[in-house]
């Protein structure tokens, strides 16, 4: 396929983007640059100095809203990408409003609760639009362990499904920025295939 | 009975017992699991009903903290 016609094929997608710390601003940049028509991008937290380690902001924008700032980073490269920002925290009541109308979703929150929250509601109430999940990618190294698993017919999960964060096993930019780049890379397989 | 749990065949001591009683009897200590008994999803407030008989594919994924 090429290039051009994957741009024109993905002008028309709307991408998901529950989170936007070390997964979500990775994976919303590499869809960006490949031609997404458009992103709901949701998170309801400001940029920190212990984010810049991994997360797709700059020193200059500390304490602007994440989904603000991943805004002004993706029209950077790309103007033309259609961004709904939504500065919320992601719950059983506003998943349906902010995401019906996406092609699929990539999940990419930090903590485990939220995960499994988004997991659940998905498979009970939206289990027809693909869920793109990270789970374990702290540390560095083991890169023969992070894979790509569907767990159900619209869910998979990308990560080595161990490495959980910790003081002593922090995430980083390399592995964090494999799993998101592994969520995006599995984002375009499924939007091209469903054509 | 025989079950699949994760995709292996596991042989397990007694005739049913519930997804709480599995994850205990499996020493699955982690906080945040998302379980399916044949493909279909047990929310995490019906594990102490849902019952895993002989022949039940069984599906406990483990959620991890980090993004």
């Amino acid at each position: 396929m090429k290039e051009k016609d994957i741009r024109q094929l993905l002008k028309s997608c709307r991408v998901g983007v529950a989170g936007c710390g070390g997964l979500g601003s990775n994976a919303a940049v590499a869809l960006a640059r490949i031609g997404i028509g458009g992103l709901e991008l949701v998170d309801f937290d400001k940029v920190e100095a212990s984010n810049l380690n991994r997360q797709y902001f700059f020193k200059k924008q500390l304490g602007l809203p994440k989904v603000e700032a991943l805004a002004q980073n993706i029209h950077s490269i790309d103007p033309d990408v259609k961004l709904n920002c939504h500065q919320t925290k992601l719950d059983k009541d506003n998943i349906s409003a902010i995401f019906s109308s996406c092609d699929l979703i990539i999940e990419a929150f930090d903590r485990a609760e939220a995960k499994a929250m988004l997991l659940e509601f998905m498979l009970e109430h939206m289990p027809q639009i693909p869920l793109i999940m990270g789970n374990g990618m702290a540390g560095f190294g083991g890169f023969d362990k992070l894979r790509q698993v569907q767990w159900d017919k619209h869910v998979y999960i990308c990560g080595d499904f161990e490495a959980e964060i910790a003081e002593d096993l922090p995430p980083l930019a390399p592995r964090v920025g494999i799993v998101a780049n592994m969520q995006a890379n599995l984002a375009l397989e499924l939007l091209i295939k469903k054509g | 009975m025989e079950i699949i749990l994760n995709n292996r065949t596991e042989t397990i001591a007694g005739d049913a017992m519930t997804i709480n009683e599995l994850i205990n009897y499996k020493n699955f200590t982690f906080k945040m699991l998302v379980t399916k008994i044949n493909g279909k999803l047990v929310k995490v407030d019906k594990r102490d009903d849902a019952v895993v008989r002989t022949g039940d594919n069984v599906e406990i994924l483990h959620l991890i903290s980090g993004g």
